[in-house]
């Protein structure tokens, strides 16, 4: 690791039964990869004495028993777990199976009430944004927040716009929404701040399928753009936002 | 059987929690007063994990179509069996046909009603636990709270005998709570000023206060500079965003935040905020991780609580 890096790990107490371990800093596949080794890792190693692990952008959550488990073995243990990683260049577990997750979405300002503003905010055509949103695959750096919630990134610079200031009360199921560098489905109806510029009919949470959710950090996503026929015929609704 | 009546306020199921899913965002639930709904268990003899009702402020009232032993803990409310006034925190023995009415609590917030073996309520995800926004768990297994007219069923065992928690074991909940502060997350980022503030200021619990999270209101706390990429937050966490109120996230929070956290609140310590009422007061001091986590290790051994840890395959997110 380079200088910059010799920070890292640093670990936090994140409670009685949990530390946070943080292997960078920031939004990089670099570090998320680094992440998504040491979860592999530290589930096989201690997965009995954990009853959680959630991996995030440059950090992983550990939830421990306490029965089982002091801080400070804990700490000592995924130490010793980085340093062997690093030692491999972190390369054996990271993205080895990262699954590629097509979703069709329906770009309209009738289901994406900010499309036309995102547009005016980036000086693109609406074509343009579809272009761009389209055309790369993103990450899931991130599960959570709610259920099935993929965190995506990262969205091409030109595509780049803030949060609303005022977070909508409503954001129906499936909208398809951009903030920051960052971009999402929202899985449920929930309230929501970032910008809705689409829609997919796509599930991505069933609290009566078997699955929460068919997605896992380290995979990747690709939108794809289907007309308002392709939407409807795949059980899309057009319900406008409350 | 047990027949709704009135479902009171709002009543939801509660087993101890869904464990294992915090990495596809499902929350884990829960009783947010785990020391009144372990109690509750403990002294039917039930597993620490039987259902429960988490009862909102009262207003309860059910038919026993069966007989068996319920317990009753938590908020103190005036409660009666038929005509018979009953004491909380105490097993009790019922015959079928008997009624249980619940009156509204006179201080704390929620109470917990056993029965002896536990409801019977269908898991999902290991767990029949209600989460309201996550649209799972409870009796018809979407989030959905108890309605008037709702049966659960259990099976009774042999007659349990009489037991009473100790008043030593019991909160006072018309007391101004102090609640441990371990240090973490954030807070060496945190300003002096606002480390200092949350620990030597009183803070008042808002009404919009719910299962996710406790807001309270009162000295407004300076927050880090630094911006922060969102990452896992514990049940506890006490999230400070830009308006300096802090928020404390209860069982039902998001699993991932981006807000700065000044450390998280002790977890034996959390039911007293759970049971707090709107405009109730609540004050912080610092305490070890490892005095903490001494605590919670005697706390689940007292209570026998079995953590569903699981092997490396199901934790592979």
């Amino acid at each position: 690791m380079s200088n910059a890096e010799s920070d890292f790990p640093k670990i936090v107490t994140a409670g009685a039964d949990a530390i946070l371990v943080y292997l960078g800093e920031g939004i990089d596949p670099t570090v998320n990869d680094r992440v998504m080794a040491l979860t592999t890792r530290v589930g096989e190693s201690l997965g009995d004495k954990l009853y959680d692990l959630v991996p995030s952008y440059n950090s992983l959550m550990i939830y421990y028993n306490v029965l089982s488990l002091s801080e400070d073995e804990l700490r000592e243990q995924v130490r010793q777990l980085v340093d062997e990683l690093a030692q491999n260049g972190f390369a054996d577990n990271a993205s080895a199976e990262s699954t590629l997750h097509t979703i069709d979405v329906y770009y309209d300002s009738s289901v994406g009430p900010d499309l036309e503003r995102a547009a005016e905010q980036t000086a693109l055509s609406i074509d343009d944004i579809i272009q761009l949103h389209t055309e790369q695959e993103y990450r899931v750096y991130a599960m959570g927040f709610a259920p099935g919630f993929a965190y995506l990134g990262e969205l091409p610079e030109k595509l780049r716009l803030p949060r609303l200031d005022n977070p909508r009360t409503k954001v129906p199921a499936g909208s398809v929404a951009i903030a920051e560098a960052q971009t999402a489905v929202y899985p449920s109806a929930s309230p929501g701040g970032w910008n809705i510029i689409g829609r997919t009919a796509e599930t991505l949470y069933d609290p009566k399928a078997d699955n929460i959710s068919p997605m896992k950090v380290g995979d990747r996503v690709q939108f794809k753009a289907v007309s308002k026929e392709e939407f409807e015929q795949a059980g899309g609704s057009l319900e406008s936002l409350s | 059987m047990m027949k709704v009546l009135d479902a009171g306020m709002k009543t939801v199921v509660q087993d101890f929690g869904r464990f294992g899913y915090l990495s596809k965002g499902l929350t884990r639930g829960g009783p947010v007063d785990e020391n009144a709904f372990l109690w509750a268990n403990r002294l039917l003899g039930n597993n620490f994990n039987a259902a429960q009702l988490e009862i909102i402020l009262g207003g309860l009232e059910v038919e026993f179509q069966q007989d068996g032993c319920f317990a009753l803990t938590g908020a103190d409310a005036d409660a009666h069996l038929d005509d018979e006034p009953l004491t909380l925190w105490q097993n009790f023995e019922v015959k079928a046909g008997q009624r249980l009415k619940i009156g509204y609590a006179k201080a704390g917030l929620r109470l917990y009603l056993a029965v002896q073996g536990g409801f019977q309520v269908e898991s999902k995800w290991g767990s029949c636990a209600t989460v309201e926004r996550d649209s799972v768990g409870g009796l018809s297994g979407d989030g959905s709270a108890l309605q008037s007219g709702d049966s659960l069923r259990f099976h009774c065992d042999t007659p349990q005998p009489s037991r009473r928690v100790s008043w030593a074991y019991r909160s006072d909940y018309t007391k101004t709570p102090v609640l441990g502060l371990i240090p973490g997350y954030q807070y060496d980022d945190f300003p002096m000023s606002a480390r200092e503030a949350f620990c030597y200021e009183d803070f008042e619990v808002s009404k919009d206060s719910n299962r996710m999270g406790i807001r309270l209101a009162g000295k407004s706390l300076e927050t880090p500079e630094k911006g922060l990429v969102s990452e896992g937050i514990n049940i506890g966490s006490v999230q400070v965003p830009s308006d300096g109120q802090p928020i404390i996230m209860m069982h039902d929070r998001q699993t991932l935040g981006g807000y700065p956290k000044l450390g998280v609140i002790n977890p034996v310590d959390l039911g007293k905020l759970a049971q707090l009422q709107p405009g109730q007061k609540v004050r912080f001091t610092r305490v070890d991780a490892s005095v903490a986590q001494q605590q919670l290790r005697r706390f689940y051994q007292f209570f026998n609580v079995r953590l569903p840890c699981q092997g490396g395959d199901n934790l592979r997110s």
